[in-house]
């Protein structure tokens, strides 16, 4: 929509559209001067730090799962790091591999959707990976192939794709068989060659030039490329325990938000995702999605959110690779649990979710019972730093019409894409000119 | 021929049940060539054309004022509305605050609580206007999502099995993990559709297909007592993705995590 207001200009889009959960934009530009940008986030919050209190340490997985549909295992597996860490429970290296198999195929699954469904028809100018399928058929038929292929490891792992209810502190409830293992094992192989023609698609797009100039942020994994860990860094030197992320990480409650914007103390925004990842790790890729990013011309950093959608190609065949040395070395875990002993204290848990770094803190009283929670997902800590680049962008692109200035913008957000429904635990542009 | 005119609409919710419809990778294309998918946020940017549905798909609890009139108008423009999942079927687990006050949770959350524009409660679609058909579960099951939509758009009933867990756990041939294991089970009194999953997981069933149509909680809760549970963990164990559903709030009620209620 486009409303006069006090004068002069207000373009805006009363709910952005393919992203996860509900949100908005707002620009106000007064003649060649942006006034305001705001990221606007109307989903209505659902409480869950407020109704986990009082319940019992094994809750959290399957309760927070449902703060997200699209990426439900993030919320299992820093819940479980997180009260694992209160515990002093080690899940032990066979644990954490299937567990790193099952978070394969999660960002296999979102990232597959997010590059064809919610970012890729911008690059194409049509409002649906439905419409795309009319433009690219095979891409699309290959994207659905692909995803499902991610799914099915959800599923075969965990018990379902969305809310898996085979995840539980220390572990799993049981194992996967042989067969579940011979089975992924089959579908990898199938899906990396999928993913390395997705990084070859993507590759070819036209991406505006553009630069991010927050600092990056992601978990420092001592596996290799960012999933599991517990330490935090930055390109710009952050280097911390997970166990210090309150010291570091400043929530505030804004007015046009029901998402809580994060800042780094005395550091101020920052990014966390894709591009953090990338730049911070690539060295750490396996091989042929290191070999598919020379090739797509990535360096060994990124920071132009538009070509985010390369970066998930790579990371979604990197997933694969994961995936398929986890089921051909297969080491079945002594038990399906390590053994949880509840006692008071507090944990602290991150993971890479699709979209980023995913905090969660539980404090236990003696009993094993929840006295106090915080969880900070990707989304909030990106808000920041997405209204800043979208200012930056719209500054630049003043010249514009009010059309074309809606729909690049809209694209500027799409480029981390937010996760509304968990950062409000976010959209609509308005852009105002006078 | 013209194709039917489809909305997907979002209220309080994960995304969950909406995002099952994009989960069904080899019907998709062609769920997209039979009806036209008008409105559907989640996977497109075309805008509400201001036009009448023939069916409308929600997903989703009502939770502030603007929703309230929002569903109302998707009713009065929708032939057929169908609810997807228990936060619209039952006000999902962001109902947990009907049984409290909803004030103290914001203060928990949030700095500013006077920011926030929202109800005291979370309440399923079905509390504010006619809803043809109610699809259980969180989240709900694809197959049984394509059987409600080819149902309504082909003006029958759709063919929804209405027994518990417990029955489609004899059928998958599970060994009962309450008998088995004294493993706490909600699978006597929660609705089929998941195919008796998570017994086949070694664990108990927690319900999150909702009450079923016959279900008594009264001997279930003698049975779980039985298992080892005190009567603060039975509550919990109903309190969660279909607390308010008429047959589990009952029990629900007494679950801690509200000492307020
Ligand atoms: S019912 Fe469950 S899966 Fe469906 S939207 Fe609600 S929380 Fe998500
Ligand atoms: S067994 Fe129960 S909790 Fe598990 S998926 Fe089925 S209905 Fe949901």
């Amino acid at each position: 929509m486009t409303h006069k207001a006090r004068g002069g200009r207000l373009v805006g889009t009363e709910a952005l559209a393919r992203v996860e959960g509900e949100g908005a934009m707002y620009v106000e530009i007064d003649g060649d001067e942006v006034r305001d940008v705001r990221l606007d986030i109307y989903e209505p919050p659902r409480f869950y730090e407020g109704f986990l209190r009082g319940r019992a340490w094994s809750e959290p997985p399957d309760i927070t799962a449902r703060i997200c549909g699209i990426c439900p295992v993030a919320y299992q597996m820093s819940a479980c790091a997180a009260i694992e860490d209160a515990f002093g429970v080690d899940a032990g290296d066979p644990i954490r591999r299937l567990r790193r198999l099952l978070y394969a195929g999660e960002w296999i699954e979102s990232h597959t959707l997010h590059i064809h469904f919610l970012h890729a028809p911008d690059f194409f100018g049509v409002d649906s990976g439905i419409e795309l399928a009319a433009i690219d058929r095979p891409a699309v038929e290959r994207a659905l192939e692909l995803k499902k292929l991610g799914n099915r490891i959800v599923e075969r792992i965990g018990g379902r794709a969305i809310h898996p209810v085979n995840i539980r502190v220390g572990g799993f409830h049981r194992l996967p068989t042989r067969r579940e293992i011979a089975e992924t094992r089959e579908d990898m192989a199938r899906a990396t060659d999928l993913a390395e023609a997705v990084v070859d698609w993507v590759s070819r797009f036209d991406f505006p030039d553009f630069e991010t100039t927050h600092e990056l942020v992601a978990v420092q994994d001592p596996a290799g490329y960012p999933v599991l860990g517990d330490r935090i860094v930055s390109d710009r030197g952050l280097d911390i325990a997970v166990g210090d992320f309150d010291d570091h990480v400043v929530e505030t409650h804004v007015p046009h938000s029901t998402a809580l914007h994060a800042h780094l103390v005395e550091r101020g925004e920052y990014l966390v995702g894709p591009l953090a990842r990338y730049s911070l790790a690539s060295a750490a890729l396996a091989p042929r999605a290191a070999a598919a990013a020379r090739a797509a011309g990535l360096g060994t950093r990124c920071r132009n959110p538009f070509r985010s959608i390369v970066v998930r190609a790579v990371e979604t065949l990197h997933a694969c690779e994961i995936a398929l040395d986890v089921v051909e070395d297969y080491i079945e875990p002594p038990a399906a649990h390590a053994v949880v002993e509840p006692r008071a204290g507090v944990g602290h848990g991150v993971t890479e979710a699709p979209r980023g770094l995913l905090y969660h803190r539980y404090a236990f009283d003696a009993e094993g019972t929840i006295t106090d929670v915080s969880i900070v997902p990707p989304t909030s800590q990106n808000q920041a730093a997405i209204e800043h680049d979208l200012w930056h962008f719209v500054e630049d692109n003043l010249d514009l019409g009010d059309d074309e200035l809606r729909r690049s913008a809209e694209v500027t957000i799409r480029n981390h894409d937010p996760c509304i429904s968990c950062a409000t635990h976010f959209l609509d542009l308005t852009v105002v000119r006078s | 021929m013209t194709r039917p005119r489809v909305a997907v609409w979002k209220f309080a919710s994960c995304d969950g049940c909406q995002l099952t419809l994009l989960d069904r990778e080899d019907d998709l294309l062609a769920v997209a060539d039979a009806v036209d998918l008008v409105y559907f946020l989640e996977a497109s940017s075309a805008p509400d054309d201001g036009g009448d549905f023939d069916l409308s798909l929600v997903e989703g609890s009502v939770t502030t004022p603007a929703d309230v009139a929002r569903i109302a108008e998707i009713r009065r423009r929708s032939r057929s509305l169908i609810t997807i999942g228990a936060c619209a079927t039952a006000g999902g687990i962001q109902a947990l605050r009907n049984f409290g006050d909803v004030r103290e949770l914001m203060s928990i959350v949030y700095a500013t609580p006077a920011f926030l524009d929202v109800l005291a409660t979370a309440t399923p679609i079905s509390d504010h206007v006619a809803v043809d058909f109610e699809l259980r579960g969180c989240p709900i099951d694809g197959t049984q999502l394509v059987e409600v939509i080819s149902a309504s758009l082909a003006g029958r009933r759709p063919v929804i099995a209405s027994h518990s867990v417990c029955v489609e756990c004899k059928l998958a041939g599970n060994p009962c993990v309450l008998v088995a294991s004294a493993t706490p089970c909600l699978g006597p009194v929660t609705h089929a559709g998941c195919g008796a999953l998570c017994p086949g997981y070694n664990r108990g069933c927690y319900g999150c297909f909702g009450p079923s149509d016959s279900a008594t909680t009264g001997p279930l809760t003698e049975v779980l007592r039985a298992t080892g549970l005190d009567d603060a963990a039975i509550a919990r164990l109903f309190a969660t993705f279909n607390a308010w559903a008429p047959g589990f709030r009952e029990v629900a009620v007494a679950a801690p995590g509200g000492e307020q209620r």
